[in-house]
């Protein structure tokens, strides 16, 4: 896109700076869209596995509820807990909003299309990821109340726990595919499965990590049934007990951010990214973005399910899970996997 | 031989497999819930909604200001004040009823001996402030125009019963 600028006449800073502000609207605006889209699919989704119809009224089959709660929550008035610490208190939300949408500089769209193409995109989301549980220890501690405070403690043991086995299950992958960039990572699924299936997630090796991740992936973005940090029967509504209006609307999008950028991590590790599910000419038509999107749809999809089925876990099972399941099995996978990839000569 | 079973059940995720399952075929299945504000459920005639007071076919006041409604009212919502008319009839001045007391439970239905007071079939009367829950007779009396079709067609459905 810098070129496309370079053309109307602008020197090279200019047109640079001018295109990574055009990408940046271009990621964050549509990305803004589907969350509300996304939390109406969700809503309509959960309404249906319950026998419900879900919301239904707001525009036609209720597709501009999201918008109109949105405009409710605008119109309310922000009320800051005067215990609070009130700097700490409004950083919270924009944190986790931030760092939400930081994640997706570096998600490739369709071939060659992403805004900032490094080579160590997937270290920079794990440790973009990671920052994230900011937002939410600092709301936690700043709302000076004491559910949003466990709220975020239990927010901050359960983010950390889950990382350390999605760093396995991710060097499992960089391994295989002998790249940290994302494009990289797509590409190496290229025909993997006998020669025709653009996924490693028909790889019998890599099957069940891809099961794993998805699973730490519902964990890392505190969703049913890992959603311990507002668990509504113990804590209100955890860490965003205290928050309201725009603030409330932040962590709300923010959170659905997460979560499709979760989907597309997904989508993009295991399950090819924007290639076709096939190698086959014919199916290379249909545009890249097209399959990338159906993918993330499909990954939530499966999230919303999860959601409707699954009763919430334990504290105690959630802790249990991630750190004697998971990591030790992660773990082995990783020797597994580098064991395999040595005998049959992958590093050659 | 139970431990090996119970082994491959727990790394397959079976349980979580069959759950997924059922709730996959509740997905397709009919909606147990009506398309609420655009279509609703019959109610009984007998159905004890919004309060009405009603007026004779010929637009005189139903309602005679006998206070047996305020003195069933176990709420204590209803509030009647009352004075003879030029003509020397006996009517209300003030016929309030406060609908945040109110408990629904008909007795001022079932008390008043001329039909003035009714609950009609209405359920949709939420409010934005509380204030406006507190109805007056003006309230009431204009409820009673509006509804009068459906609480007369009630009343006489539900007759044969009483």
């Amino acid at each position: 896109m810098t070129s496309f600028f370079q053309n109307l006449g602008m020197g090279y800073d200019a047109a640079w700076f001018t295109a990574t502000i055009a990408g940046i609207l271009l990621i964050a605006l549509p990305l803004m869209l589907a969350v509300a889209m996304i939390i109406y699919a969700e809503r309509k989704l959960w309404a249906a596995f319950a026998l419900r119809r879900g919301p239904n009224v707001v525009g036609p089959f209720g597709v501009l509820q999201s918008f109109a709660d949105g405009l409710k929550v605008f119109l309310q008035e922000t009320i800051i807990p005067s215990a609070s610490n009130r700097g700490l208190f409004l950083i919270a939300p924009i944190i986790t909003f931030t760092v939400a949408l930081m994640a997706w500089a570096v998600i490739p769209f369709a071939d060659g299309v992403v805004l900032s193409n490094i080579n160590v995109g997937l270290l920079y989301i794990l440790a973009i990821s990671s920052l994230g549980v900011y937002g939410v220890v600092i709301a936690g501690w700043a709302s000076n109340s004491k559910y949003p405070f466990y709220s975020a403690m239990r927010a901050a043991a359960q983010m950390i726990s889950y990382e350390v086995s999605i760093g396995f299950i991710l060097i499992c992958i960089v391994l295989w595919a002998g790249t940290f960039n994302i494009g990289g990572i797509i590409e190496g699924q290229r025909g993997h499965v006998f020669g025709f299936i653009n996924a490693y997630a028909f790889n019998p090796l890599l099957f069940p990590i891809a099961v794993m991740f998805l699973i730490s992936s519902m964990a890392e973005t505190a969703r049913a049934p890992f959603d311990l940090t507002e668990a509504e029967s113990e804590l209100v509504a955890g860490y965003q007990t205290e928050y309201s209006s725009m603030a409330f609307a932040l962590f709300w999008l923010g959170e659905y951010a997460n979560v499709l950028l979760m989907c597309a991590l997904n989508a993009i590790l295991f399950w090819g990214g924007y290639l076709p599910p096939v190698d086959w000419a014919p199916l290379y038509l249909v545009p890249g973005i097209i399959w990338f999107f159906a993918k993330i749809l499909l990954m939530f999809f499966i999230f919303a399910w999860v959601k409707a089925t699954v009763p919430r876990y334990r504290y105690d099972q959630l802790m249990r899970l991630g750190w004697k399941v998971f990591l030790p099995i992660s773990l082995f996978w990783v020797f597994l996997v580098s064991g395999y990839l040595m005998f049959t000569g992958h590093f050659a | 031989m139970t431990s090996i079973a119970h082994l491959i059940k727990t790394f397959t995720l079976w349980e979580f497999v069959k759950a997924h399952w059922l709730t996959l075929q509740y997905l397709f299945k009919p909606k147990a819930t009506i398309n609420y504000p655009f279509e609703k459920n019959p109610l009984s005639p007998r159905f004890r909604g919004e309060h009405a007071l009603r007026r004779y076919p010929n637009g005189e006041e139903r309602c005679i200001a006998c206070k047996l409604c305020e003195a069933v009212c176990p709420a204590l919502a209803i509030t009647i004040e009352s004075e003879p008319r030029d003509d020397g009839s006996r009517r209300t001045t003030r016929y309030d009823i406060d609908m945040t007391k109110c408990i629904y439970c008909g007795f001022c239905q079932e008390a008043c001996p001329v039909d003035a007071i009714v609950e009609g079939p209405n359920f949709e009367f939420a409010t934005e402030t509380r204030e406006e829950l507190l109805y007056d007779k003006a309230k009431l009396l204009d409820n009673g125009a509006k509804w009068e079709r459906a609480i007369a067609a009630n009343l006489a459905a539900d007759a044969p019963y009483r």
